[in-house]
């Protein structure tokens, strides 16, 4: 039993186990044993795909959020030079649930803004596992409007189980702050791409993520309410966190074929903490193509097509029989 | 299920709540000081109680009409109706718990939207309906709203809303987070558009309602008592293991922490509504309005009387034009609001503009030119 795999990923976790195992075991020996290991690695590939291919919503949502999943501050490291952080809402304090800053993606200056969970208990709590409070909210908010002023491109990472609920959070605005950024996105006038890395976690999540283009990774989720918040309260029971999950329909195939986000970035097999290089060379090229076709157009027509992309959202029906 | 359950007729379970939603009774108690009141003159009242000034919830519909001027409304949008996109079923099916909230409430969604005058002030309003599904926001909700601002757009109007909700509707899952979204994109183009929005904060304005269209009015109001937040209180204590303070996420503690402009009771809400709007909009403060707080002497004196005011308090108006162009206004629009107190108007401006509560607070009559 690997303690950092998930139940269902453990039949993986054995298979690896086994060809480090043959793998150290060829360095000593002079015997040829590749064979094996390429047909067990072929093993390995077939099982994981079996395993993932048959993924139901809530144990997509467990690998969203995966302790090893590759955080944020991976993908800066990976996809961007240069990247110089920039602290503070110049109101209250510097929220660590948020990171911020300048960097180059591909030579390109870009603003970079997203949650960060933190992988070690310590940096967790220094991040506060990636739920924002006001401050973080209003640091994004700063960054974006630096961003429209020197005319530099936002992309945005979304990793949260939402915001913070705290007693300080209420008191600085918890909701403002949030209706505020979503109130600027809107009207930005510089490209903003998002991409949900992780855990779409509710307002706490839309709020950097009023975008041109809403990217998400194949097992990231998205939700108005955590599967256990919506357990909790609709089915009375947090067990029924997996049929919640289902209902809501979190998973990235399920909200693209619903035309509420725009493109799923493929993940290595067996998830991004299987292979984080490879999922960072996929989400850079996405990255780079979405971001040259939002350039081509006029910011006028940028704006316009995100209002309209964003006033079309919703169901209903209408009757005209009055 | 136990054996024990299925003995009982579900109807037992859903009786009580039914009752809680809608006081059919002839008396009911007040949810503040407890005192027995009669059903009638709470409706009258506007569902504020007279013992403590507890303001209960009041529906959608019975705040329209109790806002807006006699027969200068009509309804947009009403139409627009739920549908279930995604076959949401948890304990319930979504379909089943929108025909139930529709039977309990008599509307199609949680939003009502109207055009009208208050105060004479052309606007359209915006009011949630908390019986419909706690007042959350689904799509119907968010594109109402919408059509609501693109009606104000293409009209030059303002535009109010009275929100009761408590958040994004569970039951169209991603759907719903998005109108949060859709509804500030809109209200950055009326803002955009220079026109006002004055967003009026109800019990209770919580979640995705709160975080979106409810803290983006240029000038946001709150109901007294009103409880108004991000996160649920019960999901704070948890998280934060601690009592939560006296007050906390009531609007007076909102007040005190610099998120909202003003608290308003339910009886000033018109009035203070059609001034600031005046103000905005830039239009001069109305004289058939009952806030003739601007008036210059002799037009206040005019309104005055041709007010039904009695002999007494005419003559003391007149008296007091003469004198103090301030004591004028005031007496004037008490004289409009057929006051009890009309007849005392010249004696105590200061007590008298507390009761009878027809100037909005910081007011300073001033004659204009």
């Amino acid at each position: 039993m690997n303690p950092d795999y998930l139940d269902f990923e453990q039949p993986i976790a054995e298979l690896q186990a086994k060809i480090r195992e043959l793998q150290f075991a060829t360095e000593d020996a002079d015997i040829n044993i590749s064979d094996e290991v390429t047909k067990l690695e072929n093993k390995l590939d077939s099982l994981t795909q079996g395993i993932f291919s048959k993924l139901n919503a809530w144990q997509v949502a467990q690998i969203a959020r995966h302790k090893l999943r590759p955080y944020l501050r991976f993908y800066i490291d990976a996809l961007f030079t240069d990247f110089k952080e920039l602290h503070g809402d110049r109101l209250y304090g510097d929220d660590r649930a948020i990171i911020g800053g300048m960097a180059r993606l591909d030579g390109h200056p870009v603003v970079i803004i997203g949650h960060e969970k933190g992988r070690d208990t310590k940096a967790k709590i220094k991040h506060n596992f990636g739920m924002p409070r006001p401050e973080g909210y209003r640091k994004a908010k700063r960054l974006m409007e630096l961003a429209e002023r020197f005319e530099l491109p936002v992309l945005t990472f979304i990793d949260t189980p939402g915001a913070y609920p705290g007693i300080g959070a209420e008191e600085r605005g918890q909701s403002e702050a949030i209706a505020r950024n979503l109130f600027v996105m809107s009207e930005l006038r510089t490209p903003i791409i998002s991409t949900v890395i992780g855990e779409g976690g509710s307002g706490g999540a839309l709020a950097i993520g009023i975008a041109d283009r809403v990217l998400m990774l194949e097992y990231a989720i998205y939700s108005v309410i955590s599967p256990e918040g919506c357990a909790s309260i609709l089915y009375k029971s947090a067990e029924k966190a997996s049929d919640a999950a289902e209902a809501m329909g979190i998973t990235s195939s399920r909200l693209l074929g619903l035309k509420l986000v725009d493109r799923v970035v493929n993940e290595p097999l067996g998830g991004a903490h299987q292979n984080p290089d490879k999922m960072a060379a996929t989400l850079a090229a996405a990255l780079k193509e979405e971001l040259a076709a939002q350039q081509q157009l006029s910011i006028d027509e940028l704006i316009r097509n995100r209002r309209e992309k964003w006033r079309q959202f919703g169901e209903f029906q209408e009757e005209n029989n009055a | 299920m136990s054996w024990f359950e299925k003995l009982i007729p579900s109807r037992i379970g859903t009786s009580t709540r039914a009752k809680g939603n809608v006081p059919e009774g002839l008396w009911v108690k007040c949810e503040g000081c407890g005192s027995v009141l009669y059903r009638a003159e709470l409706e009258r009242a506007n569902e504020v109680c007279d013992k403590c000034g507890k303001h209960m919830r009041q529906y959608a519909r019975a705040r329209i009409k109790q806002l807006m001027d006699p027969d200068s409304y009509r309804e947009l949008d009403e139409h627009v109706r739920p549908v279930d996109a995604l076959k949401f079923r948890d304990s319930k099916r979504y379909r089943d718990r929108l025909s139930q909230a529709t039977k309990d409430s008599g509307e199609n969604d949680a939003l009502i939207v109207v055009t009208g005058k208050i105060t004479g002030i052309q606007v359209v309003v915006a009011v949630f309906d908390f019986r419909f599904m706690g007042g959350s926001m689904g799509s119907v909700v968010g594109e109402k709203f919408v059509r609501a601002c693109e009606h104000c757009i293409a009209n030059g109007l303002p535009f109010v809303c009275f929100s009761a909700s408590g958040g994004a509707r569970m039951q169209e899952a991603l759907f719903s987070l998005l109108q949060m979204g859709k509804t500030s994109s809109k209200l950055a183009q009326l803002a955009e558009a220079r026109l006002p929005f004055i967003s009026v904060l109800t019990d209770p304005t919580m979640g995705g309602v709160s975080a979106s269209l409810a803290m983006l009015g240029d000038v946001i109001i709150a109901e007294p008592g009103a409880r108004i937040g991000f996160a649920g209180p019960r999901v704070i204590e948890q998280t934060v293991r601690e009592k939560l303070p006296e007050g906390f996420q009531s609007s007076e503690f909102l007040l005190e922490h610099g998120a909202i402009d003003m608290i308003v009771s339910r009886g000033e809400m018109r009035e203070t509504l059609g001034s600031l709007l005046e103000m905005l909009l830039k239009k001069p403060a109305s004289s058939s309005s009952d806030v003739s707080v601007q008036q210059q002497e002799p037009v206040a004196a005019e309104a005055a009387s041709s007010q039904p005011v009695p002999d007494t308090a005419q003559t003391e108006t007149q008296a007091a034009a003469m004198s103090n162009p301030q004591e004028t206004a005031n007496a004037g629009s008490s004289g409009i609001a057929d006051s009890p107190s009309a007849g005392k108007t010249a004696t105590d401006k200061n007590t008298r503009s507390s009761e009878s509560g027809d100037v909005p607070d910081g007011t300073t009559p001033r004659p204009t030119n």
